[in-house]
C-alpha cells in the first residue's frame, strides 16, 4: 500500500509538532496547517512535509487548506484536527470572558474542525471506498468533561468537539470514515505554558510521548474491521 | 429554460425528468431520485473538487490585464504545472464571454504575472485564445497561488461571486476540475446513506472536467478538450460485480460517461489506472458501459446535449427539451436534473 496521508492543523508547535515528526518517522505522507509562514516554511523543510500557511478559525481558507493538501497528498487518510485556541489568556471566569473570545474559540476548536472536515470528507470517503481506511482525530482535553473554573471558553468549545466527533462517528459508519476523540493529557507545550504559566513542567507530559500514542490510536484505528 | 442564477446545489424544488429505456418521460422531483434507483444499480460519480482555475493580472509585454482560465492538462499528477488555458483581455465574469475584449497578442516565452503566481507561454495552440503555459516554481508554492489568488470559472447568467465552497460536491475530493462536474451537486451523504440501506452501490473516479463554454465558436467547437482520469480497482471492481448481475450503471454527468466509456472502449471492461480521456461520445456512440446517465438540463447547441444523443434518439430528445421548457426546468450547473436510460437497442431496431 502507499504511504498513509496525515493531515495534521496546528502543525508546527506542541503536539502538532509532534505529530508531524511521529508520523513521518512512521513513513507518512504529512501536510499540515499553521498561521506564521516562517514556521511553516521551517517546519517542512525540516521534516520533509508539506507546509500550509492558513488559519483554520478563518472561513475562507478552509477550501484553500482542502485544495493544497488534496493536491500535495493525492488524497487523505488521517485528518487530526489539533490547532487549538484557550479563548482568553491569561484564562478568566466565564463571567469575565469578553464574548469575541469566546468566538474565537469556538472558531477553532469547533467551527474550523467542523468546516474542515466536511470539506476533507469526499477525499476521506475515497479512502474509505478504497480500502486504505480514514480517520478522523480530534485532539480533545479532559477540559471537555471536567468543569475547571477559569477554563470556561476552551472547555466549552472542546466538549462541543467531543460530541460532534460522537456525532459524526455514528452517521458516517457506514461510510468507512472513523472519528476519534483523545485527550492526550496536560503536556509540556506552549498553548499549556499560556493557560498556565507556573506550572512544573517537570510534572507534564512530553508531546512526543502524546504523539505516539495517538498515533498508535490512529493506526489501529485504521485496520479495524467494518462496522 | 431559465438560467439558475443562484448558487444553491440542492434547491428543496429542484426536478427531475426521467426518460426510461423505452423513451417514456416522467416529470418528478429530485428528491425523488431513489425512486427511479434499483437494488443492484451502481451510481458512479466524479469526485473531482475544482479549482479556482480563473487568475486573472499583466501580460508583462504588453502591460495589458489578461484573464487567464485553466482549461486542461495532460495528467493529474501534482507535478504537472503544464496546462492549457483559455485567455480573455480586461473585464471578468460579469461580461457575456462572447462579448470580452480579445486577450492581448500572446507569444511563446511571454510571462504573465498572475497575482502571487508567474507563469509562461509556452504554445499557442491554433487559436488566439487557447494557449498551453507553465508554472515556474515548486508544485506547493504553485497551488498554494492557485488557491489564493484563483476564482472559480463563472458565467454572466450567475447573481453574485462564486466560492470555492459553492462549486465543490459534496464529495469532491482530488482538486482537478476547472469547473465543477455539475451533476453531482445533487448527491448529499443523506442520499448517499439511503442508496446503501436500498441496495444500490456508489462508487467514484476522478475525471478533470475542463471548461464548457469560451465565448467562441470556433474554440466551443473543440470541446471538450482532452481530460486525463483515474479510476481506482475498487471502482473498477464494483463495476465488474454490477454488469455480472446485470445491474444497471449510472453515470452521475457527462465526465463519468466519457471516463468509463473511454476505460471500457476496448476489451468493453473497465480496466483500473489513469488515462487521458480524448474520445468524443456522439449520437453515433455505442456505450458499452453506462446504462444510464443523471445530468443537468442541456440544450440542443451544447456539447453535452450531443452526448446525450448516444443515449436516446433525436425524436425522443426532442420530446424532453419541448418537456423542460413546458415544466420551467432551469438550466445550468445549479439548474434541474435529467435522468436518461439508454435506449433499448432491441426497441430501437423495431421501433
Amino acid at each position: 500500500m502507499n504511504p498513509l496521508r496525515v493531515v495534521i492543523t496546528g502543525g508546527t508547535s506542541g503536539l502538532g509538532l509532534a505529530l508531524v515528526r511521529e508520523f513521518r518517522r512512521r513513513g507518512a505522507s504529512v501536510a499540515f496547517v499553521a498561521r506564521s509562514a516562517r514556521a511553516v516554511q521551517e517546519v517542512a523543510r525540516q521534516t520533509e512535509t508539506h507546509g500550509i500557511v492558513a488559519d483554520v478559525a478563518r472561513k475562507e481558507d478552509i477550501h484553500r487548506i482542502a485544495l493544497q493538501v488534496t493536491a500535495a497528498l493525492a488524497g487523505v487518510d488521517v485528518l487530526i484536527n489539533n490547532a487549538s485556541s484557550l479563548g482568553p489568556t491569561s484564562l478568566a471566569l466565564l463571567a469575565d470572558t469578553e464574548c469575541e473570545e469566546l468566538e474565537l474559540a469556538l472558531a477553532t476548536n469547533v467551527l474550523g474542525p467542523f468546516r474542515l472536515t466536511k470539506a476533507l470528507l469526499g477525499a476521506l470517503g475515497g479512502a474509505a471506498r478504497e480500502g486504505r481506511g480514514a480517520v478522523v482525530l480530534n485532539v480533545s482535553s479532559d477540559a471537555a468533561v471536567n468543569a475547571y473554573e477559569k477554563w470556561g471558553a476552551y472547555g466549552a468549545s472542546k466538549a462541543a468537539l467531543r460530541h460532534m466527533s460522537a456525532i459524526w462517528a455514528a452517521e458516517l459508519a457506514a461510510e468507512g470514515v472513523r472519528f476519534l476523540s483523545l485527550d492526550p493529557g496536560d503536556m509540556d507545550t506552549p498553548l499549556h505554558a499560556l493557560a498556565v504559566p507556573d506550572a512544573d513542567r517537570t510534572t507534564l507530559k512530553r508531546p512526543e510521548a502524546a504523539a505516539r500514542e495517538l498515533a498508535d490510536a490512529v493506526e489501529a484505528e485504521l485496520v479495524k474491521e467494518p462496522a | 429554460m431559465i438560467p439558475a442564477r443562484r448558487p444553491v446545489q440542492r434547491p428543496a424544488d429542484a426536478r427531475l425528468l426521467v426518460v426510461d429505456r423505452r423513451g417514456a418521460i416522467v416529470d418528478t422531483t429530485r428528491a425523488a431520485l431513489m425512486d427511479h434507483l434499483r437494488p443492484g444499480d451502481l451510481v458512479v460519480a466524479n469526485d473531482a473538487a475544482t479549482l479556482p482555475a480563473s487568475l486573472h493580472g499583466i501580460h508583462q509585454p504588453s502591460g495589458s490585464p489578461i484573464e487567464v482560465r485553466l482549461a486542461g492538462r495532460a495528467s493529474l499528477a501534482r507535478e504537472d504545472l503544464r496546462f492549457s488555458a483559455v485567455v480573455f483581455g480586461a473585464g471578468d465574469w460579469r461580461t457575456r464571454t462572447e462579448d470580452r475584449p480579445a486577450p492581448p497578442q500572446l507569444a511563446d516565452g511571454d510571462r504573465l504575472a498572475l497575482g502571487p503566481l508567474v507563469a509562461t507561454v509556452e504554445a499557442l495552440l491554433g487559436h488566439p485564445r487557447l494557449i498551453a503555459l507553465r508554472f515556474a516554481d515548486d508544485p506547493d508554492a504553485v497551488w498554494a497561488g492557485i488557491a489564493r489568488h484563483g476564482r472559480p470559472i463563472q458565467y454572466a447568467y450567475m447573481e453574485q461571486a462564486l466560492a470555492l465552497w459553492d462549486v465543490w460536491t459534496p464529495i469532491a475530493a482530488q482538486p482537478v476540475a476547472f469547473e465543477p462536474p455539475s451533476a453531482g451537486f445533487a448527491l448529499d451523504w443523506r442520499t448517499l446513506g439511503e442508496m446503501r440501506r436500498r441496495g444500490v452501490d456508489f462508487a467514484t473516479l476522478t475525471l478533470a472536467a475542463g471548461i464548457s463554454s469560451t465565448g467562441d465558436a470556433e474554440l466551443d467547437a473543440r470541446l471538450p478538450l482532452d481530460e486525463p482520469y483515474r479510476i481506482s480497482r475498487a471502482a473498477a471492481a464494483a463495476i465488474q460485480r454490477t454488469k455480472a448481475r446485470r445491474g444497471r450503471i449510472v453515470a452521475v454527468g457527462t465526465t463519468v460517461v466519457r471516463a468509463l466509456e473511454h476505460a471500457g472502449a476496448h476489451s468493453g471492461t473497465v480496466v483500473a489506472g489513469e488515462r487521458l480521456a480524448n474520445q468524443r461520445i456522439e449520437a453515433h456512440t455505442r456505450l458499452r458501459i453506462v446504462d444510464a446517465i443523471l445530468s443537468g438540463t442541456h440544450e440542443p447547441q451544447e456539447s453535452h446535449y450531443e452526448l446525450l444523443r448516444a443515449f436516446q434518439d433525436d425524436a425522443t430528445l426532442a420530446r424532453v427539451t419541448v418537456a423542460l421548457e413546458a415544466r420551467g426546468y432551469r438550466s445550468h450547473e445549479f439548474g434541474d436534473s435529467v435522468l436518461v436510460e439508454r435506449r433499448d437497442r432491441r426497441t430501437a431496431m423495431v421501433a
